[in-house]
């Protein structure tokens, strides 16, 4: 067993008749922090969705903490606990209080005691500073402080694992920040992470790698500084021209 | 069409108190005129020839409206008149078409149910008004409420629907804590209770046979059971029908499909009549519970298209975030996709509550008689005939009743639940 809690070998995945990831391969160390860019529709997202088997692939090899992702149900809602994840749209339960929210899965999924379970989410709600709004219902809530919750929601069930499909994407520019401190908070603490996003500054602050995809293929992986300074295919360094 | 009508004399607002004078005594003078034509045969404008005689009413209330309709008036009750009822001649006219019908039809109605009915009395001679006979409501009242039951026994109906009653009072006022188990009790163990109260045989309790139910207590039995069957039929007939597994979504598809397709009455004749001779010799399934399991999967079909139109209106981010979350199939379905997709569609499940409630009395044609069913046997009965329409109005007003409470208590529920928006 290698010290890599994601590893991907040789993944492809088609929609129909469309290629979506062509040959991926990804390793992850335990605390890492990754990055992935790219321009729409490279298979980014469809990339961490593969991790918790949200989507499925097609052919290849897809390892998370030691477990190969399989038609087997059982070991997918295992991983699927210990790795939480974070969406573009939030996709809190309209119909649950924002405490609920974050103690649903917890007290179902785990069987946690349903006062440890709130302590808990109590705990996490304070580190995104969302604990006075604990009562309230998502829809009252502002975008940024929705996808606190959802970042709160998703570390309740301490994953090992968080990965983030374009987490800021979907919010006004004043509430990003807001949000990506929350993120930052979370990668000191020690957290591994995959990141899909297009904030090039968290990117630059937070992450020990980044990844470029296009086309579905991951056309570079580089260390954060060297990937900025010197990127070696004309691609990236187009798409960095343009978004920086 | 006519653009304007000013040849008749423009309102203006600097006449407002001469206009407002004029349209008014007018439409007064057209009501008035109505009222003596047809209620007391005297006639105000005979100098005329018949056929504008005929049109006078209408004329003077039309005028009237014309002068009245000043834009603008600044007076805060006659803009609303005017913007409600009288905002150009074609919705002038029919405002006052719809008076003049309401005038026409409302004094009789009353008259009927009320100022020249018969109310006190104990037989049919005793209704000699020209108005309706409440006596025969009266007098065949236990039997509409409690069908053929033997008399001495329906203190049994009585203790079962007041226990009914009593115990979803508790579950309202009950705290938190305790609603689960009171929930349970009331789907699990007190439909045995009642039927062991209703049916008896046991604990010195003389055995009723299902035929001699009926009446209004019967319409409750069959709803309240088949509300409560059909409920999670249908929300798992509408899961199958979304499932990935072929077999399971090929079954639920073609279950829903037939039950849509047939109508009820022929599935109730088919329950009476051909599902006996599919059982084994020696076996007995009772009538009323055949006919109770048929209207259930007839109504269970509808309620899971319903419920699947809540499940497609949810995005699909709740399924992800659920199973994001570690949760399961049925973990998800009950706790995040449910939860959401019912509360979307309690209108449409009213609807369907609704339907299923007046579609009880169809079991007349397998021979249960619930009240429309009763109604329709007093009314043949030698001693009381000719009084249907009593007895339909009885059956529309209490079967009105029912529906209009549980249409209330739905929109109760969809306020309730409102969490989000």
């Amino acid at each position: 067993m290698s010290d890599k809690i994601i590893q991907m070998e040789e993944v492809n995945k088609w929609f129909g008749e469309f290629q979506v990831l062509k040959n991926v391969n990804l390793q992850v160390s335990s605390k890492q922090k990754i990055v992935v860019c790219g321009p729409s529709g490279s298979g980014k997202s469809t990339l961490i969705r593969c991790i918790n088997r949200l989507e499925e692939h097609q052919k290849g090899k897809i390892i998370v903490d030691g477990t190969e992702l399989t038609e087997n149900t059982k070991n997918i809602e295992k991983i699927r606990a210990e790795v939480g994840m974070v969406f573009q749209q939030f996709n809190l339960f309209p119909h649950l209080s924002i405490l609920d929210n974050c103690t649903l899965a917890p007290i179902w999924v785990k069987k946690m005691p349903k006062k440890e379970a709130e302590e808990l989410a109590m705990k996490q709600l304070e580190q995104v500073q969302i604990v006075d709004q604990a009562k309230k219902f998502p829809g009252q809530l502002s975008g940024g402080q929705q996808q606190r919750c959802a970042i709160a929601r998703a570390l309740c069930m301490k994953p090992k694992i968080m990965l983030f499909d374009e987490p800021t994407s979907a919010l006004d520019p004043e509430m990003i920040k807001e949000v990506l401190d929350a993120m930052v908070n979370l990668a000191k603490a020690g957290m591994t992470m995959i990141v899909v996003t297009h904030e090039m500054g968290f990117a630059k602050e937070v992450a020990d790698e980044v990844i470029f995809m296009d086309e579905g293929m991951i056309v570079e992986k580089q260390p954060t500084k060297q990937f900025f300074a010197n990127p070696k295919s004309d691609r990236t360094k187009l798409f960095l021209s343009q978004i920086l | 069409m006519i653009k304007n009508l000013d040849f008749l004399g423009k309102p203006s607002i600097e006449k407002i108190s001469l206009f407002v004078g004029l349209g008014a005594s007018l439409f007064v003078l057209g009501v008035v005129d109505l009222l003596l034509n047809s209620f007391f045969g005297f006639n105000l404008t005979s100098f005329l020839p018949r056929w504008l005689n005929y049109l006078t009413p209408l004329i003077f209330c039309f005028l009237g409206l014309h002068y009245i309709r000043i834009d603008y008036s600044g007076n805060k009750n006659l803009d609303r008149l005017n913007k409600n009822l009288n905002s150009n001649w074609f919705n002038s006219l029919l405002s006052i078409l719809i008076i003049f019908s309401l005038i026409l039809s409302i004094p009789p109605i009353l008259d009927w149910l009320f100022f020249d009915a018969n109310f006190s009395g104990e037989t049919k001679e005793e209704c000699t008004g020209d108005g309706a006979c409440w006596i025969f409501i009266k007098i065949w009242l236990p039997r509409f409420i409690y069908g053929m039951y033997p008399l001495t026994e329906i203190w049994r109906i009585n203790t079962t629907f007041v226990l009914l009653i009593g115990l979803v009072i508790l579950l309202f006022v009950s705290p938190q804590k305790y609603k689960k188990y009171l929930v349970i009790f009331l789907l699990f163990v007190f439909p045995f209770i009642m039927i062991n109260l209703l049916s008896g045989g046991n604990f010195g309790l003389k055995w009723v046979e299902t035929n001699s139910w009926g009446g209004l207590s019967l319409t409750f039995i069959i709803s309240i059971f088949a509300l409560i069957f059909c409920f999670p039929v249908g929300i798992f007939l509408a899961l199958g029908r979304r499932s990935s597994a072929p077999v399971t979504r090929y079954s639920s598809i073609g279950f829903i499909e037939f039950w849509r397709g047939v109508p009820l009455i022929t599935v109730l004749f088919m329950a009476s009549v051909m599902f006996p001779m599919f059982l084994p010799d020696g076996t007995y399934m009772d009538k009323l519970i055949r006919v109770i399991i048929a209207i259930t999967l007839f109504e269970a079909a509808y309620m899971a298209e319903v419920i699947r139109g809540g499940l497609q209106a949810l995005p699909r981010g709740q399924y992800d975030a659920g199973k994001s979350l570690g949760m399961g199939y049925w973990k998800l379905h009950l706790l995040v996709i449910m939860p959401q997709a019912l509360k979307l569609v309690i209108p449409g499940i009213a609807n369907t509550f609704l339907a299923l409630v007046k579609d009880t009395p169809l079991i007349l044609v397998v021979g249960l008689l619930e009240l429309v069913g009763m109604i329709d046997m007093a009314k043949t009965n030698p001693k009381w005939l000719g009084f249907a329409a009593e007895g339909y109005v009885f059956a529309g007003v209490v079967f009105w009743i029912i529906c209009y409470s549980m249409s209330r208590y739905s929109q109760r529920l969809e306020k309730r639940y409102k969490t989000d928006r």
